[in-house]
């Protein structure tokens, strides 16, 4: 499987390279849907220009970034950019992670058969090596030829590595090296704070690893949750303080974290935050951020109750929701959990709306450009049109999102329960959710 | 000057009734330019139609040339004898711009001789103003008793005829008439060529009505065919009088020409004309020491107008070679005037398109010939431009400028803006230019003015410098000289301290909808609940199987057997 994959990388950094040559590596760029003020490369140039004048990037509203990320990004001449570098990590990161997850899917099913804990309709849900051999690559080309992470990696948004660190700890997850994944973890909520949600998933996955049952009583749990927690929160409070060494200030804090989760800066973009605060009244403001930023942390207990024998899927939901209810999201961002769709291909007979949501989504992407020309260039349209892209791609991102999460707790419904289920006369059932 | 007309002789009459002459109607036109004192320039159009035509006896003309159709009926119908007309907007003012050709007062004016043989004249007045309301699409169907007058002296007929009697006369004036471009195209339309050919398609209405005074008129009146006045023509007048302004349409500089005026230049003459001439007053500049004319012409004419010699540059456009190589005339006139520009000025504006990014232009000029000297600039930004300081580009004659000294103090959203400080040398005889892009931000709906559209002010950057003086300046601060000349301190002999502001700009941020917040709030929050609502269905409800609810009488039957304490069906 490594020559298909090295193939894909070569296609995928020819076409970035191409893009990169070409007269449209000036037009991204500028893009708000695929840059925001945390990731865009102009505001990195502009805090390193600061750092030149003897000014500290943090000293203005332009610069948002964790600072020793950036540094070695500007300092590197070669010819291949720093992102494309990250976009090929982060593929072959979910490559990895990805076959690895499979042979465990696999291996539990084995001992579910052999168990029979399978009611003998549902064999055909049963999934086979032949259809899961294809699964890896479909991943790291589902992540590598989507066109929001090529329009990403041509914008040099750094979101392409923090893509890269979320990409890495799940495959230090999915291996099992607790102190790597605390690592990861604790980098990607350095740099932005949301990936925090993730920690409830990579713990769920260490356990089931190391055949720790989830119970409140044993001690084992215990001790492995507290080592889990040490390792991150230690990595976490080195971050910070070498952070604070570079630039002798704790400005970072509010100018990174602060900026983040009081959201002041209303640049359009395609996520829920700005145009609602752009028009909230001032006296509910500080109600309606806390409203929307616990919205992003609310579904992590929940989600890991009822996913609690799923953890990798539960990555999968956390990082889409991330995604969609974030204060700053890009197109970037969405590439990522778009990489996963193809692992749960087995899920396809299960869904209901996928041809709505794909349209959906296709048609909003076409026509985010063309409302935002219509606003800021030609004046005959007004924000209203964009906003109403904006909700429309939302929507159809959360139906994506609870598609899969409902295709996948049917299919377990019918791997537990049957497939071919009857009413009490013996006609064909319909399941529905009560 | 009338040519004779040719007697052709018609075969087809009786030779005891003299042959008609045939109608040979004539066109000429003509534009006088005449500068004026004040910088500003006069340009007087002038075309004239004669129509042979005997309408007196009764005969029905029905065959019109160049004589345009609509007038002619309703002269016809009405029996005029002199129909005068004017559209004016502006006031013309004499003291600054001397005497006009053709005067007329502002807003509308008519006055019309009448054919004595017209018995109710009130009538024929009334129904003449809403006819002529309706050819020139002006509202003089309000004239009416209220505002008409029959002068006894001061208006006699300047045609043939020695009618007196003022009971034909009649006279009105609207002062509030307002002219526009839908007076002015019927009244192109009564020309022969229209404003296709000659010298009418010089009247482009975006330039006419930019200017002090516009004056259209219509002159009707009969007169002599020739010297010798054995017989009556009719003869109609237009006249089009125009004054630019020096600062309005000449953008200061005095340098007139025919494209700055009317934005065309001349290609033909009229071919229907026999005549189509261009008078430029030359009077002022009889060796050419006060301006210059190109392109010259040999032609030049006197004439006794308004009671003084006037001499004028003729170009007579019917000659093909006045046209020249380009086959296009565009007269110049240009002032020679010695100006001279300050050692030191400064200019700054906004740059880009579209409401996303911008950039910051500003212009330093250093006119001294062979001293350079240094400038420090300071500008101040609000929070809302977000500037990108490594974007500062300074470049004087082409290459790169870079600054001694630069402070800057990046802007805090909210709280205070960006200050940006630069010493900077500027090279002899030059132009500095200082470009920074900058990125807008919208705003909470709250922070924009009651006009947002308008659009936010940035306010003027302040250029500190020190310009070399011509001559040595006095050091001694104690002498004793007048205020105006000691307010700055005095520190070195050879140059001297000076500030200069810039424009201020006027940037437009996008804005979001005002009438919204309510619709933002319900839509954005009925979103998040979409999501909401899917994920706690899927959290919080199992699948089960669906059994089918039984139907009315079966679930009364059970009602009343549960009631019993029998089994249920």
């Amino acid at each position: 499987m490594a020559a298909p994959l090295t193939l894909l990388l070569i296609v995928a950094v020819t076409i970035r390279a191409v893009l990169f040559r070409s007269s449209l590596a000036e037009l991204i760029p500028e893009r708000v849907e695929v840059v925001s003020p945390l990731n865009a490369w102009k505001r990195v140039v502009e805090g390193l220009a600061l750092l030149d004048l003897g000014v500290s990037p943090y000293a203005g509203d332009v610069f948002h970034e964790v600072s020793p990320l950036s540094i070695p990004l500007n300092e590197s001449n070669t010819s291949i950019h720093p992102s494309i570098m990250a976009d090929a990590l982060t593929a072959v990161a979910l490559y990895l992670a990805v076959k690895d997850y499979n042979k465990t899917v696999f291996r539990k099913q084995k001992y579910a058969l052999e168990a029979e804990r399978y009611p003998l309709d549902c064999l055909e849900l049963i999934r086979t090596p032949k259809e899961m051999y294809y699964i890896p690559l479909k991943v790291a080309m589902f992540y590598l030829l989507n066109p929001f992470t090529i329009l990403s990696c041509v914008a040099k948004s750094t979101c392409g590595l923090n893509n890269a660190v979320i990409a890495l700890f799940i495959l230090c997850t999915v291996k099992g090296s607790s102190l790597m994944s605390a690592i990861f973890l604790a980098l990607a909520t350095y740099q932005s704070i949301y990936p925090l949600t993730l920690f409830a998933p990579a713990l769920l996955y260490l356990l089931q690893r190391l055949y720790i049952p989830v119970n409140w009583q044993r001690s084992s749990f215990w001790l492995f949750t507290t080592q889990y927690t040490f390792m991150y929160l230690g990595s976490l409070c080195v971050m910070v303080c070498l952070s604070f060494f570079l630039l002798s200030s704790w400005d970072f804090l509010s100018s990174v974290y602060g900026f983040i989760l009081s959201v002041p800066d209303l640049t359009p973009n395609i996520g829920l935050f700005w145009y609602f605060f752009a028009e909230m009244f001032e006296h509910f403001r500080l109600f309606f951020i806390c409203v929307f930023q616990i919205n992003v942390f609310f579904y992590t207990i929940p989600l890991s109750i009822k996913l609690k024998e799923h953890p990798i899927f539960l990555i999968f939901m956390q990082i889409a929701i991330i995604s969609i209810f974030k204060s700053y999201p890009t197109v970037g961002d969405i590439a990522l959990y778009m990489a996963f769709l193809p692992a749960w291909n087995h899920l396809y007979r299960f869904l209901r709306n996928i041809f709505l949501v794909s349209v959906v989504l296709l048609a909003c992407s076409a026509l985010f450009p063309v409302l935002w020309h219509l606003w800021i260039y030609a004046g005959s349209a007004n924000s209203n049109f964009y906003y109403a892209i904006t909700l429309l791609f939302n929507v159809a991102q959360i139906l994506l999102v609870s598609d899969y999460f409902y295709a996948y707790l049917r299919r377990e419904h019918h791997l537990t329960h049957g497939l071919y289920l009857k009413r009490k006369d013996g006609s064909e059932a319909t399941l529905v959710l009560k | 000057m009338v040519k004779e007309a040719d007697h052709v002789p018609d075969t087809m009459q009786t030779p005891d009734v003299p042959p008609p002459t045939p109608a040979k109607d004539q066109f000429q036109e003509e534009l006088v330019i005449r500068p004026l004192h004040s910088g500003d320039i006069y340009a007087s159009f002038q075309f004239r139609t004669m129509w042979d035509t005997d309408f007196l006896r009764g005969s029905k003309v029905s065959h019109y040339r160049l004589f345009p159709k609509s007038l002619g009926q309703v002269i016809s119908k009405f029996s005029v004898r002199e129909l005068h007309i004017s559209f004016t907007q502006g006031y013309w003012r004499t003291m600054q711009w001397g005497q006009p050709f053709l005067p007329s007062p502002p807003g509308a004016e008519l006055w019309v001789w009448f054919q004595d043989t017209v018995t109710d004249v009130d009538g024929a007045w009334k129904e003449l103003t809403n006819v002529l309301s309706g050819i020139f699409c002006a509202s003089l169907n309000f004239i009416d008793s209220t505002n008409t007058v029959q002068p006894s002296a001061s208006f006699k007929p300047l045609g043939l005829g020695n009618v007196t009697d003022q009971r034909f006369l009649r006279y009105a004036v609207l002062p509030r008439e307002i002219v526009c471009t839908e007076n002015l195209t019927p009244w192109k339309k009564l020309l022969p060529c229209g404003s296709k050919a000659g010298l009418a398609v010089l009247m482009k209405s975006e330039k006419l009505f930019h200017s002090s005074f516009h004056s259209q008129a219509l002159h009707f009146r009969p007169v002599c065919q020739d010297w010798k006045c054995k017989s009556t023509v009719w003869e109609l007048r237009q006249t089009l009088n125009v004054v630019f302004d020096l600062h309005t349409s000449g953008q200061g500089k005095r340098e007139w020409s025919l494209f700055k005026m009317f934005s065309r230049t001349l290609t033909e003459a009229c071919p229907l004309a026999s005549s189509s001439k261009v008078y430029v007053d030359v009077t002022d500049n009889p060796q050419g020491e006060l301006f210059e004319l190109s392109p010259t012409t040999p032609l030049l004419s006197q004439a006794v107008v308004l009671g003084d010699r006037r001499t004028y540059s003729v170009y007579d456009l019917t000659n093909q070679a006045t046209f020249g190589q380009t086959r296009s005339l565009n007269m110049l006139l240009r002032w020679r005037a010695a100006e001279s520009a300050p050692p030191h000025h400064d200019a700054r504006y906004v740059a880009g398109y579209g409401l996303q990014t911008g950039e910051i232009h500003t212009l330093m000029y250093n006119n001294h010939p062979y001293r350079a000297f240094p400038v420090l600039l300071l500008d101040t930004v609000p929070w809302y431009l977000r500037l990108y300081i490594h974007t500062l580009t300074v470049t004087s004659k082409g290459r790169d400028n870079k600054p001694s000294y630069i402070h800057y103090q990046p802007s805090k959203d909210r709280l205070r803006p960006h200050l940006l400080e630069m010493l900077v040398q500027l090279p002899p005889n030059s132009v500095t230019e200082v470009t920074m892009q900058f990125e807008r931000a919208l705003l909470k709906w709250t922070e924009y003015t009651p006009d947002p559209n308008h659009g936010f002010y940035v306010g003027s950057s302040v250029i500190s410098a020190l310009v070399p003086s011509v001559v040595a300046m006095d050091t001694n601060s104690t002498r004793e000289c007048p205020l105006f000349s000691s307010f700055f301190p005095c520190k070195e002999e050879s140059s001297y301290f000076m500030r200069v502001y810039t424009e201020p700009l006027l940037v437009n941020l996008p804005t979001p909808d005002f009438s919204m917040p309510y619709n933002v709030i319900c839509l954005t929050c009925t979103v998040v609940a979409v999501g909401y609502g899917s994920l706690y269905n899927l959290l919080t409800r199992t699948f089960q199987v669906e059994e089918p609810s039984p139907g009315l009488a079966k679930r009364l039957a059970n009602i009343i057997r549960r009631l019993r304490g029998v089994p249920l069906l």
